[in-house]
């Protein structure tokens, strides 16, 4: 049992105007208050959601693997401006390829306020690998368990207060296709990044040497990579032998990146609302 | 320990020693922890009803990626989209000629009687103008029936199943079993295919996929290959079965392409990109009702408009290019006939002329507008038609006034589906692979393969004598 607070509106709540203030900004990303990132298994819809909240038309397909770079869109919520980045759909964070690796990056270094995974209702044990990834490396995760209309269609009932306590972090069922559920996914995220909801990520602990280890590795992490955004992380997968992150460390890349990786998005938000989509 | 002290090396020396102290089985019984927890956690959260245990979605996959009638079906469906388009687009093609001829004409007519110079009027009304009349005319009806039966089906979530029914043939040829799937959207957009095949994570496996993307004709490419089935394969069967020659017409040509996708595959895996394929699992996607706003905004905004919008950009430029050389006179001829005399020699030998040659070259931009540029080059050289855009004009205006066979539209459709890739694809096959060695190569495979398979054709038909 976690100390998570919840207070989810209800779907009362959802249909009054008075509540919320959802305004698509497209492209227009320059200024923002906030970072939200988009993460999934693929085929998830990850795409359909990006869409709904930013207005954009951002190619969907139901095709395993369509987003392959990220997309990025803004949109505002209650007055205050997100810049909502669409990462490509993977299943885990551990692997060489590409997509994984723009995924992962992302999520470690570019710093999201808040990291949306989006899961897949009939598929929530396999999708659930990847929440439990994701939540390695930030406690700053909301759970969207999409794709409601067709769990209830193969006669599945999800129970989203039993995945909120079990996981330590927010649940919210929605349905990315007809916008239900969009608004009190956007209201959890916003109380999770004002400290309105705190989270308790349930991480595995392994083996009291492997916590040992860990232990031993994070300080000297923060010592010579000062500011990195998760330590604990960055030791579980030099433990593993992860060569890019070894390489990443010896090279100084890793306090670049650290540095970088601000600015970079700027930069890259900027060409986005330039040239339109990708 | 000080800043000054600790260096990386220190950290991964560390790490090293630490991960000695643990167990060797440490890292199988986290992942192993991980998908307990994932198990338990989901197991308590979903319930299901099993008295409502819909399982339709499974007994269609059953049938649709059945080893024995799978492939059929797809053959089946594949070949309902085209004869759809096919039967379509020449009434729209027609109707959307002769409007478009019309304003031309009635430009023409109005710029001489304000009393613009005669080049003023050629330039605009019979080059620029010209060459965006007859790029939306040949290719604006195919698109508009096409696409939409295309991106439904991609919707429906039926293209994963494409690539599961192809995925062994893959693996046999030693490529990625995932390569399937970016073949599938490079039907779409070959660019796209490209760009895909980022889901590839062996660099080997990927590039052969990059570089053999090229060999299933895209969007763009459909129109012109739908086209000269229905003028001139067509044209040799009775009235009643023209729409299904053509159609069957199309889709042999699609598996010609797809067959070459194989043999390339096979031939680089075995030679510069030699090496083991690697094994993979692919997700077949519940189907889904497929959302008929998305389809059309997906196929008219994103496909019709943005391949009409591209084809109209290097379309123009062609018109003005074509105009000029056939008003640059030498002698008793002009330019585009000297030119395109002078490369007539090697086109006879591919079974095609000239004409097309020279057309090809100036559409290299966007090699899909090849048609329209080529009827322009020969109208231009003063060879007026009568119903121009309608089958039976540019039947007229080929096989009468300038000689084509059978052979030479069979070579011209092979020509166009094996030749290589478009201006935009190169560019991302460069930023992809991040080499121009690999750029180049894949633009060497193609147009060899192109000028290779037209030059066996044009042979044997003519030792066979039938052309």
């Amino acid at each position: 049992m976690t100390n998570t607070k919840l207070s989810l509106p209800t779907e009362h709540c959802e249909e009054c105007p008075a509540f919320y203030q959802l305004e698509q900004m497209g492209f227009k990303v320059g200024d923002f208050d906030r970072v939200v990132a988009l993460a999934g298994n693929p085929n998830t819809g990850k795409s359909t959601v990006f869409n709904a909240l930013t207005g954009l038309k951002q190619h969907t397909g139901n095709w395993p693997g369509k987003t392959v770079t990220r997309a990025e869109g803004g949109f505002q919520f209650n007055s205050i401006r997100y810049k909502l980045v669409d990462l490509p759909g993977t299943y885990s964070l551990l692997s060489a390829s590409q997509d994984e690796e723009v995924a992962r990056d992302f999520i470690l270094f570019g710093k999201p306020d808040c990291t949306i995974v989006v899961t897949d209702a009939t598929a929530l044990e396999r999708n659930l690998n990847l929440v439990m990834q994701v939540m390695e490396i930030t406690d700053r995760v909301v759970v969207a368990v999409n794709l409601m209309d067709e769990a209830r269609r193969k006669g599945l009932e999800v129970d989203t207060r039993s995945l909120s306590r079990d996981l330590g972090v927010p649940a919210v069922p929605i349905t990315a296709r007809t916008g239900e559920g969009i608004h009190t996914l956007l209201a959890t995220v916003a109380d999770l990044i004002n400290g309105d909801i705190t989270t308790k990520p349930l991480r595995v602990e392994g083996t009291p040497e492997f916590q040992r280890a860990v232990n031993e590795l994070v300080p000297m992490i923060e010592t010579i990579a000062p500011g990195v955004p998760n330590a604990r992380w960055l030791a579980i997968r030099l433990l593993d032998g992860d060569s890019k992150v070894q390489q990443a460390l010896l090279s100084g890349e890793l306090l670049q990146r650290v540095a970088r990786q601000a600015s970079a998005d700027v930069q890259f938000s900027r060409k986005m609302s330039v040239e339109g989509r990708q | 320990m000080t800043q000054q002290s600790l260096h990386p090396n220190d950290v991964l020396a560390k790490a090293e020693a630490l991960r000695t102290t643990l167990s060797t089985s440490y890292r199988d019984e986290i992942v192993k922890s991980l998908y307990n927890e994932a198990e338990t956690i989901a197991r308590r959260a979903v319930k299901t009803a099993l008295d409502k245990k819909y399982d339709l979605d499974q007994k269609i996959d059953q049938l649709v990626t059945s080893p024995i009638v799978g492939l059929p079906i797809m053959l089946i469906l594949l070949s309902i989209i085209i004869w759809l388009t096919v039967s379509g687009a020449n009434v729209a093609s027609a109707a959307i000629a002769t409007v478009l001829f019309g304003v031309g004409d009635w430009g023409r007519a109005l710029f001489n009687q304000i009393g613009f110079p005669w080049w003023v009027t050629g330039f605009i009304w019979d080059g620029v103008y010209l060459g965006l009349a007859w790029v939306i005319s040949v290719m604006l009806p195919p698109m508009m029936i096409f696409f939409p039966a295309f991106t439904f089906l991609e919707d429906l979530g039926y293209l994963p199943r494409v690539a599961f029914n192809l995925d062994w043939l893959f693996k046999k040829t030693g490529a990625h079993g995932k390569q399937s799937l970016t073949m599938a959207m490079g039907f779409g957009c070959n660019a796209a295919g490209v760009v895909a095949t980022r889901v590839i994570d062996s660099p080997r496996e990927r590039l052969i996929a990059i570089l053999t993307n090229n060999f299933v004709p895209c969007n763009g490419r459909f129109p012109t290959l739908i086209m000269l089935a229905t003028v001139f394969v067509a044209a040799a069967f009775p009235p009643a079965l023209t729409s299904f020659i053509a159609a069957a017409t199309v889709v042999g040509v699609v598996l010609i392409g797809v067959f070459f996708t194989f043999l390339m595959s096979w031939i680089l895996s075995r030679t510069i990109l030699k090496g083991e394929a690697s094994a993979f699992t692919l997700e077949l996607p519940p189907y889904r009702r497929p959302n008929v706003t998305r389809i059309l905004y997906t196929s008219i905004i994103d496909r019709t408009v943005f391949v009409l919008w591209r084809a109209m950009q290097t379309a123009a430029p062609a018109g003005a290019i074509i105009w000029i050389l056939a008003n640059i006179h030498t002698g008793d001829s002009n330019l585009a006939r000297v030119i395109a005399n002078w490369l007539n020699p090697f086109g006879l030998l591919l079974g095609l002329d000239g004409v097309i040659l020279l057309a090809y070259i100036i559409a290299i931009p966007a090699n899909e507008i090849v048609v329209p540029t080529m009827m322009m080059v020969y109208m231009g050289a003063g060879m007026m038609i009568d119903g121009p855009g309608t089958s039976a004009g540019i039947f007229d205006l080929l096989v009468n006034g300038n000689g084509w066979t059978l052979l030479t539209a069979v070579n011209l459709m092979l020509f166009a589906l094996l030749h290589n890739p478009c201006a935009t694809t190169i560019m991302t096959i460069y930023k992809e692979t991040k080499s121009l060695k690999w750029a180049t190569l894949s633009v060497v495979i193609t147009l060899g393969s192109a000028f290779l398979v037209t030059f066996i054709t044009a042979s044997i038909a003519r030792l066979m004598g039938w052309a």
